[in-house]
């Protein structure tokens, strides 16, 4: 579904990815862990064209996406969830949603569909007219993936969704994850919770100072002792 | 159907009410009740300070674009169109009005004018806007800076609009036409707003990235918002030029990009009768202050500063913040307003409140 093929990235002088390949099929979770630095972002805002990537092709249902600007990736399917959440504070969280679905035009549908992300996260339900910069961290995070499935789209990325959330908000956040995927939507997974990734995801990559050094299988990775070291601290 | 009734009833009074405030006016007056030229002044001076609050808050507080260079768009719309009143106009009156009569053909051409401005202004903001707001926040706000000065001193070196020395201008606005357009302007902008396209206006503002992440187009939008402020801008300068009958450039210096930023500012960005408010209380007030007893009306520009420095101070948000004045404000003030603050039992942060069985669940998951 999405591919890369030997990507580069240069942010000036600095090689930020160095010759990244790698592919996420239909109906599969895959996750892209690694260290801060590591180029995660990086990868993910070049898929989304705000990077343009300097060698290596990127597709998309087999058509080259690489530099394309953000919006146009919307109306072919890919929906992001931003890094640090990027709600718009000052909008109701409805409103949050209806934007969204900014590309639709069948209300009808837009309706179910909110309805669907209230279910998913009752506590937006509960908060729906309240401004989106008045919520806590974790509901905004639910309010960015709510949001990002407002445009139906067929792969979801998203950017590092545990970060700065407490555990049991963490946990609430993958089991949106669990569902989601369960709806046959495809998700590339960005996060530095290497734990909850592996143990959320069937497949992951692992970026270290911009190249990818290991990839397998979410449960082989979780068991391998390269990686319980360096990440998962046992 | 009785929605277009209810429009076309609000438009015949709001033309009525406006030819009643303009025959007001003329010193004499509706029925000997007059306003002396002084006060008349001031209130054409609001409603084309209105017009430009609008529009400036169109980009700047909707769309959260800083533009410091609404003058120069202003003196694009007065300099084009009085360069078509003065060497065009009085031939094409002529010819025109022994068809149609000659206050007719007066009012069309004068409406061809602010027609010629609005276009005019609109291709100089198109010409701006393209490149410039590719850049964000305070780079906007000095290449617009920039560019309101060249274009004023650009005007200021074209002879056939009097250069340095000032260009007479015939007069033809009255409060009639400062008044309609005032009311088209704030028509056009309430229109935009509260259209799928003000929506996504409004995400620019609130998070571009993220605005650009629902299928925005963000540089487009960006740059329309900033063709139709600069457009409306073009208006009030050809309303402000044929009001004044004279033009110098030392009337668009940025100082008066300043003051129309105040004016969005104090009356609170993103909110249309915010910048209305502001446009009026800006026009006034300075006025208001000559009227200070004694020694004090000599430091009324202290005063009025002074002044400024104290709003701000107690309403950062402007003294509308965001939300609209109308008759629905006077209802909801009587209940506690909802939906504005994180409502947490006994002060404690929602967040927070979790249910003993979630922790459970948590550990499991940090213990697997």
């Amino acid at each position: 579904m999405l591919k890369l093929d030997n990507v580069s990235v240069n942010y000036g002088a600095i090689e930020a990815l160095t010759g990244i390949s790698m592919h996420v099929e239909q109906g599969e979770v895959v996750t892209l862990i690694g260290a801060n630095g590591a180029g995660k972002t990086t990868t993910l805002r070049t898929i989304t064209g705000l990077l343009q990537p300097r060698a290596g092709s990127i597709t998309f249902e087999g058509e080259e996406i690489g530099g394309k600007p953000t919006h146009k990736l919307v109306a072919r399917g890919i929906s992001m969830s931003p890094e640090g959440r990027g709600v718009f504070a000052n909008l109701s969280v409805r409103e949050n949603l209806r934007m969204g679905a900014y590309l639709r035009k069948n209300k009808g549908e837009i309706a179910e569909d909110m309805d669907h992300a209230f279910q998913m996260f009752p506590r937006l339900k509960e908060r729906e007219a309240q401004k989106a910069g008045t919520l806590s961290g974790g509901e905004q995070q639910m309010l960015a993936i709510g949001r990002a499935l407002m445009s139906q789209p067929r792969l979801l990325l998203l950017d590092e969704p545990s970060l700065g959330l407490a555990p049991l908000v963490v946990h609430t956040i993958f089991e949106a994850i669990d569902e989601i995927r369960g709806k046959g939507t495809t998700i590339l997974l960005v996060e530095q919770n290497a734990h909850a990734a592996l143990g959320h995801s069937d497949r992951a990559y692992v970026l270290e100072t911009g190249r990818i050094v290991m990839e397998g299988p979410s449960k082989d990775l979780a068991a391998d002792p390269r990686i319980k070291e360096a990440y998962l601290g046992e | 159907m009785p929605t277009l009734v209810k429009r076309l009833l609000a438009a015949l009074v709001i033309v009525l009410l406006l030819i009643a405030m303009n025959s007001y006016m003329s010193e004499a007056g509706l029925f000997g009740f007059g306003v002396p030229p002084y006060y008349a002044r001031v209130i054409m001076l609001a409603g084309i300070n209105i017009i430009l609050a609008v529009s400036l808050n169109l980009i700047t507080g909707f769309t959260g674009q800083f533009s410091i260079g609404h003058a120069g768009f202003m003196a694009v719309g007065a300099y084009s169109s009085a360069y078509l009143t003065v060497y065009y106009a009085q031939a094409w009156e002529r010819s025109l009005g022994g068809m149609v009569g000659g206050s007719l053909a007066h009012a069309l051409i004068f409406l061809l004018a602010i027609l010629v401005g609005a276009i005019v202004a609109a291709v100089a903001g198109l010409i701006v806007g393209i490149p410039s707001l590719r850049l964000r926040g305070d780079y906007l706000a000095i290449v617009t800076l920039g560019f309101a000065e060249i274009i004023r001193i650009v005007i200021l070196n074209i002879d056939k609009v009097g250069g340095a020395t000032g260009f007479t201008v015939p007069g033809y606005t009255n409060f009639l036409w400062v008044g309609a357009f005032a009311v088209i302007t704030i028509v056009i902008v309430y229109n935009i707003v509260h259209s799928d396209v003000g929506r996504a206006l409004v995400s620019i503002r609130e998070d571009e990235l993220a605005a650009e992440a629902m299928g925005i187009n963000t540089t487009h939008y960006k740059v329309l918002a900033f063709v139709i402020s600069s457009a409306l801008a073009g208006m009030a300068g050809v309303l402000f030029g044929h009001y004044t009958s004279f033009l110098s450039t030392n009337d668009f210096q940025f100082i008066r990009s300043f003051e129309i930023i105040i004016m969005i500012v104090l009356g609170g960005m993103g909110s249309l009768t915010g910048s209305v408010f502001g446009a009026i209380v800006i026009t006034i007030m300075p006025e208001l202050l000559r009227q200070l007893p004694g020694d004090l009306s000599r430091y009324r520009l202290v005063v009025y500063s002074a002044l400024l420095i104290l709003i701000m101070l107690t309403r950062p948000q402007g003294i509308l913040g965001t939300r609209e004045f109308g008759l629905s404000w006077l209802k909801r003030a009587r209940r506690r307003p909802e939906g504005d603050k994180p409502v947490g039992t006994g002060g404690v942060p929602i967040a927070e409140q979790e249910p003993p069985s979630a922790i459970d669940r948590a550990k499991e998951v940090k213990n697997q």
